[in-house]
């Protein structure tokens, strides 16, 4: 009746604010760019295409930088279901210059390798604007094809180095298990559509009410669209793709889906629960809770056991996303505007120092060209500036002040303790608990960086491209200012407001 | 807000003055090493300069308040500033942080342990040095736990590369004990700041506002602030990293770490744990002290039972934190006092002996005390300092240890109001004890390594002290000695902090 009321109606074109829309428009163009020109270069020119691709990513920066010091802060198109706000800013940004890392750090690796360079370009320019429509979709049917659009791309880069076979399972299993999680994940959002009569979010979040009317159909419909990006962030029990694609897929690839593609599923899940959900926190909440400590302590016992140097990156990531899971167990109460800000001061500080840690990988590996922590063995003795840079990604990962990562982990303990339920503090004392665990592996890459013997005596020198240099530096740097001066980065956290969540 | 201005630059140039050195260090070519040392001996003579600076301009007269304080901002979402200031507390532990680092980079021109790289080993010194200079003048929870946690990773890495046999052993194990206490501690500085209506993180503020608490949640904060802190003293039975680290440390490390960072623990007691709580305080010290008889028992022990000399040395550290740990638990300004000065000279007396232990094991190749003997026939000057130095340890009055252990003792005869007097006259009894074992230990090392003839084969001529040595050691025996004869120079400057810290305890 509705449908039919609805075509009925005269259709006028909804007007389209295109300073709004400019940083999608300009990955739209590059990419395009990018196809074409791949089309009809030499392959001596292949070249221009990673120049092609960073200047887009950069290029797209520009328009937001324009839009957040626009005073007219929030726009929303199409009914509120695309909305630009100072959150949705801020991810942007963080999405668009952690892509441009990552084309640095591609750059050299895919270079000297004979694969398909220019679809490896697009295909990641394509994700990438995936995941900046996902910052902004703000109903079902956005979210569920701006996910789409990041997670396709995604799983042909994992499966990128096409004779490789442990490039084929990586993007295989990713692929798989991806798709299942969509499937769950669009029969949560069936449901809720079937609950709320509309698929924009803040409908849905007013019609969700679980304390007069409880109903089994809107709880299942919560758990579902939960347990989806559960899998997108690789939270325990849905991570076991991770590991495996981490593995195969080629080192900037796992760069790219460790540190962007989970900070695109942390970025829906936060919108989703804070927007449509609010009042459904009796549920979300303690589900998000026993998802959290699971997943920081599981994927922290099985990156103890790794010997695989990626492996180990691929559960020490699966238990940071547990870190970052931990505030958004309290994002239904009070301590909610704390949780959105510990979510995104904890993207910012991870994307920049796992990235640089990629960095340092990435350069050790042009020379050891291997995957197991062994190989990276006496590293200090022989490049003492990537084993120091090593050791400060790694010990902000750790949590260890004045380094980055110790702000993201505070910003996540602050939300906890603002909540000050039992419930909050019991998973502040794991929290607490897990960081020195964590300690345990990433202590072990410092053991074997600073104080074991090179393996085989072998102390050629490791030549970093210069592509590579830029990108430690961007990383090394974010990483010591954001730990040194944290109200920087807290600023923007701070400055992340989400229309619609929190009443406003 | 206190801006940083022309009265109090001197203790945020004290601080990070070492750090400066750092990046001159980062561009100086690895393969220059006298230019490396000159940085780091310059650097650190610059930062001494600096605090005896700090020392002049000190109104010992108000020694009681924070002098040279500023205030700035920081990180305003949190409402944490970078918020310094020095009291008569702190500021006996800045210079000695900061004399031992000197005379520990003067000692190093000789003695840089294998794998040699002195450029990695004197930027770690002075990382350390900073972290620990910080910890002792912060006067903000967040600032002080960024300094404390800054001194984790260079002494990590200075047991890990440049220590003994099992020094990967011993510094995973420092590390994850450490970083254990921390993180619990950090939970419990933000706890205090939500229970205190989320103001500010400032210590003098908490201070103020922290007895307003409910018990009930006074004592769950304090437990999180005791196990960072107690990890770090160490105290029974958290003290299981010491030993390890202790004895897998190079001497350089081992002297840091014993003259230094064992106080960070105990001074966050004295300046955060009891004064913001100080129900939960009443509550916890019978418990602390308990826990510090038994260090004091239970180190002795572990003393008499050590064939490694360093070892023992480590071993004795767990009594005598014992003892400035019991001085604590009485909440008295006596036993406090007596904590404080017990800090102090625990840090110049141990710091001695791991010199010492350090300068053994480089002459005599082993640190087995089976192994050893004849000391004061094959390098007398060094048997003499070791007989010092186990003296000043065993607490002989006339030099500075007595004056830490005996008034902690004495102060136990009196706890604070509301504390049970039959079990503190108990413990003090047992602390007694101690000291008698205390006696025993030392007095049968040094009977074992300085009496009776040399052992071993090659009795080819032992080069005594060195230059180096004593330009490093005489400002440490000096030190001992004067503090043991005039204590007071200590006291008068310790005591009206001390009142002031007290006040809750109507002290």
């Amino acid at each position: 009746m509705t449908l039919l009321a609805t075509v009925a109606a005269p259709w006028t074109a909804p007007t389209i604010d295109y300073h709004a829309l400019a940083p999608e428009i300009v990955l739209a163009v590059g990419l395009t760019v990018v196809l074409l020109v791949d089309l009809f270069t030499t392959e001596r020119n292949k070249w221009l295409l990673s120049v092609l691709t960073g200047f887009s990513l950069l290029g797209a920066v520009v328009p937001v930088l324009t839009l957040a010091v626009h005073d007219n802060s929030v726009r929303s198109m199409f009914d509120g279901r695309y909305v630009v706000d100072e959150f949705s800013l801020v991810v942007k940004a963080l999405f668009l210059l952690a892509g441009y890392v990552i084309v640095l750090l591609s750059s050299s690796h895919i270079e000297e390798g004979d694969y398909w360079r220019g679809e490896y370009w697009f295909l990641l320019l394509s994700s990438l604007l995936g995941m900046v429509m996902m910052a902004s979709a703000r109903d079902l049917v956005s979210v569920f094809v701006a996910l789409e659009f990041l997670s396709i791309p995604a799983y042909m880069l994992a499966a990128w180095r096409k004779r490789d076979l442990k490039s084929n399972e990586a993007g295989v299993k990713y692929f798989l298990l991806g798709v299942f999680a969509s499937a769950v994940m669009l029969y949560g959002m069936s449901l809720l559509y079937g609950v709320a009569n509309s698929t924009l979010l803040v409908d849905i979040g007013k019609s969700i009410d679980l304390d007069g009317t409880f109903g089994a159909v809107q709880a299942l419909a919560i758990v579902f669209v939960v347990v989806g990006f559960a899998f997108k962030v690789s939270a325990v029990p849905f991570h076991t793709w991770a590991p495996d694609t981490y593995e195969g897929a080629p080192t900037p690839v796992t760069a790219f889906l460790s540190v962007a593609s989970k900070a695109a599923g942390f970025v829906a899940l936060v919108v989703l629960v804070l927007t449509a959900f609010p009042e459904g926190r009796d549920v979300w909440q303690p589900f998000i809770w026993g998802l959290s400590a699971l997943t920081m302590t599981v994927g922290n016992i099985f990156a103890l056991r790794q010997t695989n140097f990626v492996r180990m990156i691929a559960y020490s990531s699966v238990s940071q996303g547990g870190f970052i899971l931990m505030p958004l167990a309290v994002a239904g109460g009070a301590a909610g505007e704390a949780a959105l800000r510990a979510v995104v001061v904890y993207l910012i500080v991870y994307a920049a120092t796992n990235l640089g840690m990629f960095a340092v990988i990435l350069a050790v590996s042009r020379k050891t060209r291997s995957g197991e922590i062994s190989s990276l063995g006496g590293l200090f003795s022989y490049a003492p500036a990537l084993g120091v840079l090593l050791t400060i990604f790694l010990a902000s990962l750790a949590g260890i002040p004045p380094l980055g990562g110790w702000i993201g982990k505070f910003a996540a303990f602050q939300a906890l303790l603002t909540d000050a339920s039992p419930w909050a503090y019991a998973l502040a004392i794991i929290g607490a608990v897990n960081s020195v665990i964590a300690f345990g592996y990433y202590g072990n890459i410092m053991r074997e960086v600073w104080m074991r013997p090179v393996p085989d005596g072998d102390t050629t020198r490791i030549v970093t491209p210069s592509s590579l240099q830029i990108a430690l530096g961007i990383t090394a740097v974010a990483t010591l200012v954001f730990g040194i001066l944290p109200g920087i980065v807290l600023r923007f956290g701070e400055m992340a407001e989400l229309l619609g969540a929190f009443g406003g | 807000m206190q801006m940083i201005n022309d009265d109090n630059w001197v203790l945020s140039v004290g601080t990070f003055l070492p750090m400066l050195g750092v990046l001159v260090l980062l561009v100086t070519p690895k393969a220059n090493e006298a230019a490396i040392k000159m940085v780091a001996l310059v650097t650190s003579i610059a930062t001494v300069a600096v605090g005896a600076f700090t020392l002049f301009s000190f109104d010992f007269g108000k020694a009681g308040s924070m002098q040279f304080v500023a205030q700035t901002e920081w990180i305003p979402v949190i409402k944490s500033t970078y918020y310094i200031g020095l009291d008569g507390i702190s500021l006996p532990l800045y210079l000695l942080s900061m004399v031992v680092t000197l005379l520990v980079v003067i000692y190093s021109l000789d003695h840089i342990p294998s794998p040699g790289n002195p450029k990695a080993f004197f930027s770690l010194m002075l990382i350390l040095q900073t972290g620990m200079a910080g910890t002792f003048i912060a006067q903000d929870l967040i600032l002080f736990f960024v300094f404390f946690e800054i001194v984790l990773l260079p002494m990590y890495f200075m047991i890990g590369v440049w220590g003994g046999e099992n020094r990967q052993y011993a510094s995973l194990k420092f590390f994850l004990y450490t970083m254990f206490g921390s993180a619990l501690m950090l939970v419990a500085f933000l706890a205090m700041f939500f229970k205190t209506g989320a103001e500010s993180f400032a210590i003098p503020y908490l201070v103020e506002n922290g007895a307003g608490i409910a018990k009930n949640a006074q004592v769950w904060i304090f437990a999180g602030m005791f196990v960072g802190f107690a990890v770090k003293v160490p105290m029974f039975p958290f003290h299981t990293w010491l030993p390890d680290a202790h004895t897998q440390a190079p001497t350089q490390g081992s002297v840091i770490l014993a003259a230094i960072l064992l106080k960070l623990g105990t001074y966050g007691f004295v300046r955060i744990a009891i004064p913001m709580l100080p129900d939960a305080a009443i509550e916890w010290a019978p418990w602390i002290g308990g826990l510090a008889v038994i260090g004091i028992i239970y180190g002795a022990f572990g003393c008499l039972a050590q064939t490694d000399m360093k070892r023992l040395i480590a071993f004795s550290s767990v009594a005598h934190m014992g003892f400035v740990m019991l001085g604590i638990s009485t909440l008295t300004p006596f036993g406090v006092n007596a904590a404080v000065f017990g800090m102090v000279a625990h840090g110049l007396i141990t710091g001695m002996l791991f010199f010492i232990a350090g300068s053994v094991k480089e002459r005599y190749h082993t640190l087995e005390i089976s192994k050893l003997g004849g000391m004061l026939t094959q390098v007398p000057r060094l048997g003499w300092i070791l007989g010092l130095c186990t003296m000043a340890s065993l607490g002989l009055p006339g030099l500075a240890g007595f004056w830490g252990e005996f008034p902690a003792i004495l102060s136990a005869y009196n706890p604070a109001a509301g504390l049970n007097v039959t079990v503190y006259r108990t413990y003090m009894v047992i602390a007694a004890l101690g000291t008698v074992l205390a006696a025993a230990y030392l007095l049968w090392l040094y009977q074992r390594t300085a009496f009776g003839t040399p052992k071993g084969d090659d009795h080819h001529e032992m080069k005594d002290v060195n230059t180096y040595e004593w330009v490093a050691w005489l400002p440490m025996l000096i030190a001992i000695v004067v503090l043991g004869v005039v204590p007071n120079l200590l006291f008068s400057v310790i005591d009206p902090a001390v009142q002031e810290t007290l006040r809750a305890f109507g002290g």
